[in-house]
């Protein structure tokens, strides 16, 4: 479970979050939508301690990510998060990309990674490209792989945040696809998109964010038909 | 063929003096380029205000002339009563004018490392060392390579100087044969050959390093 309650998070001047309270059950799939700049992105990166929090708390699974004593390489094997930007590890083979965390964070023996990537690349559809580097696939491909190199840690939950923005429309289904297929096996999710149809069709439930706030969150079918936030409406209008 | 006075033994004689070139050099790059690393590190994990005065003397050592420093190395060795001889001398003062070079590649590599993809590997939950050992050593190091390979060919270059602290490397054993034999243009042409031989294997290790890396990136 990840609860996050009263969250501020300023970048100097700039407040970014203005007081964020969610919680992500076990086996949810939460998807946030809201315009630029609204601190989606910044949530992600706070939930698994990437940034620093000014006040409030995040706890996951119990232990508060930005209490001074955490183990934040150790929280983070069970928080997946994926980017915009895929990010490849450039120097690495695909099957290289996926076996480095859990051989070195994990300490896992040479042949368990192999067996763990194998396993996560060919559910993403990637069994054909083991020994590709990355420069040689497309966006598409490269975002999948960036998705199996963090279901290799074995995570209980993933952070997706806009992993189809960068992407060339054509590209974008199958990235989709792959999400889908988690969702539907009980992964945990918070999904940031802008693809309205999808956030529909998967999650649980839907935050609307609006310039540090969290100004609705709903069932999808009561966000996107009937949104009770005159940003939210506002929003949506823009967005169809 | 010729009509040289140049003996089998002035060969050799040159070819001592070209080993005396390449130890110093080794010697100063390999040393040069550890201490330049961990220079690098600090200046980029401390940030400009605490890598203030690490900064400035790694400055001093790039803007004061090799000579002046190997001169003044020497005085200052002999004042403080080391009693270095000028082997060493001379290599810890080519040492560190490499290392204030190799700081600067160092602290070039890792700022080409993309933040984006470091912190990817910091949110598989990799160490700033892991992130360090598995990621920005090799990123950077490709990037690094072509700079370093020309740092080293300079200090090779360079290393000549140390001919004003009595060492006799390769330009200076050349320049006894000249005195000697008075064959200037055929004695220095043999030196900068023998100069050519020792870099040529250099430059192309570079550009073979940079061959195989390249279709990965
Ligand atoms: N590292 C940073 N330093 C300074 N400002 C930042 C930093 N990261 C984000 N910001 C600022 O914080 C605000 C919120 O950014 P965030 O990336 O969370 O928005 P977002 O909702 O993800 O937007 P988008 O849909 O464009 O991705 C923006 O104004 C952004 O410029
Ligand atoms: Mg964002």
């Amino acid at each position: 479970m990840i609860e996050i309650e009263n969250v501020h998070k300023s970048f100097g001047e700039l407040k970014v979050l203005k007081g964020i309270n969610l919680t992500v059950d076990k086996g949810e799939v939460l998807t946030v939508i809201g315009g630029s700049g609204s601190g989606k992105s910044t949530l992600l990166t706070c939930i698994n301690g990437l940034e620093p929090i000014d006040s409030g708390r995040i706890v996951v699974d119990g232990t508060d990510v930005h209490a001074r004593g955490t183990d934040l390489n150790k929280l983070r094997r069970k928080i997946g998060i994926v980017f915009q930007q895929w990010n490849a590890f450039p120097h690495l083979t695909v099957l290289e990309n996926v076996m480095l965390a859990p051989r070195k964070v994990l300490g896992l023996s040479k042949a368990e990674a192999e067996e763990i990537a194998v396993k996560q690349l060919t559910h993403v559809g990637l069994a054909e490209k083991l020994s590709v580097y990355p420069n040689r696939m497309s966006g598409g491909q490269q975002q999948r792989m960036a998705i199996a190199r963090a279901l290799a840690m074995s995570p209980e939950y993933m952070l997706f945040d806009e992993v189809t923005s960068a992407l060339d429309p054509m590209l974008v289904g199958e990235v989709l696809d792959t999400l889908r297929m988690l969702a539907s096996e009980g992964m945990t999710m918070i999904c940031v998109t802008h693809e309205m149809k999808f956030a529909r069709e998967v999650s649980d439930r839907v935050a609307f964010f609006h310039q540090g706030i969290m100004a609705e969150i709903a069932a999808p079918e009561q966000l996107f038909d009937a949104p009770q936030h005159p940003e939210t409406k506002k929003f949506l209008a823009a967005t169809h | 063929m010729f009509n040289t006075a140049l003996t089998w033994n002035d060969l050799v004689f040159l070819a001592q003096g070209a080993g005396m070139t390449l130890m110093v050099t080794a010697v100063s790059v390999a040393a040069g380029t550890v201490l330049g690393i961990v220079f690098g590190l600090i200046r980029v994990q401390c940030g400009p205000y605490w890598s203030a005065p690490l900064t400035f003397a790694l400055d001093v050592f790039r803007s004061v002339p090799l000579l002046i420093q190997l001169v003044l190395g020497n005085a200052l060795q002999s004042i403080m009563k080391l009693g270095w001889p000028p082997f060493t001398t001379s290599c810890v003062v080519l040492s560190l004018y490499t290392a204030a070079y190799c700081t600067e590649i160092v602290r070039g590599g890792i700022g080409a490392v993309p933040p984006t993809t470091r912190r990817a590997a910091r949110s598989l939950g990799m160490t700033w060392w892991q992130d360090m050992r598995y990621i920005v050593a090799p990123l950077a190091t490709r990037v690094s390579l072509p700079s370093w390979i020309g740092l080293t060919l300079g200090v090779m270059k360079d290393s000549a100087l140390v001919l004003w602290l009595g060492l006799i490397e390769l330009l200076r054993a050349s320049q006894i044969l000249v005195t000697r034999l008075q064959e200037p243009l055929f004695i220095l042409l043999i030196c900068g050959a023998i100069y050519f031989i020792i870099s040529f294997p250099i430059a192309r290790l570079g550009g073979y390093l940079e061959k195989r890396w390249s279709p990965n990136d």
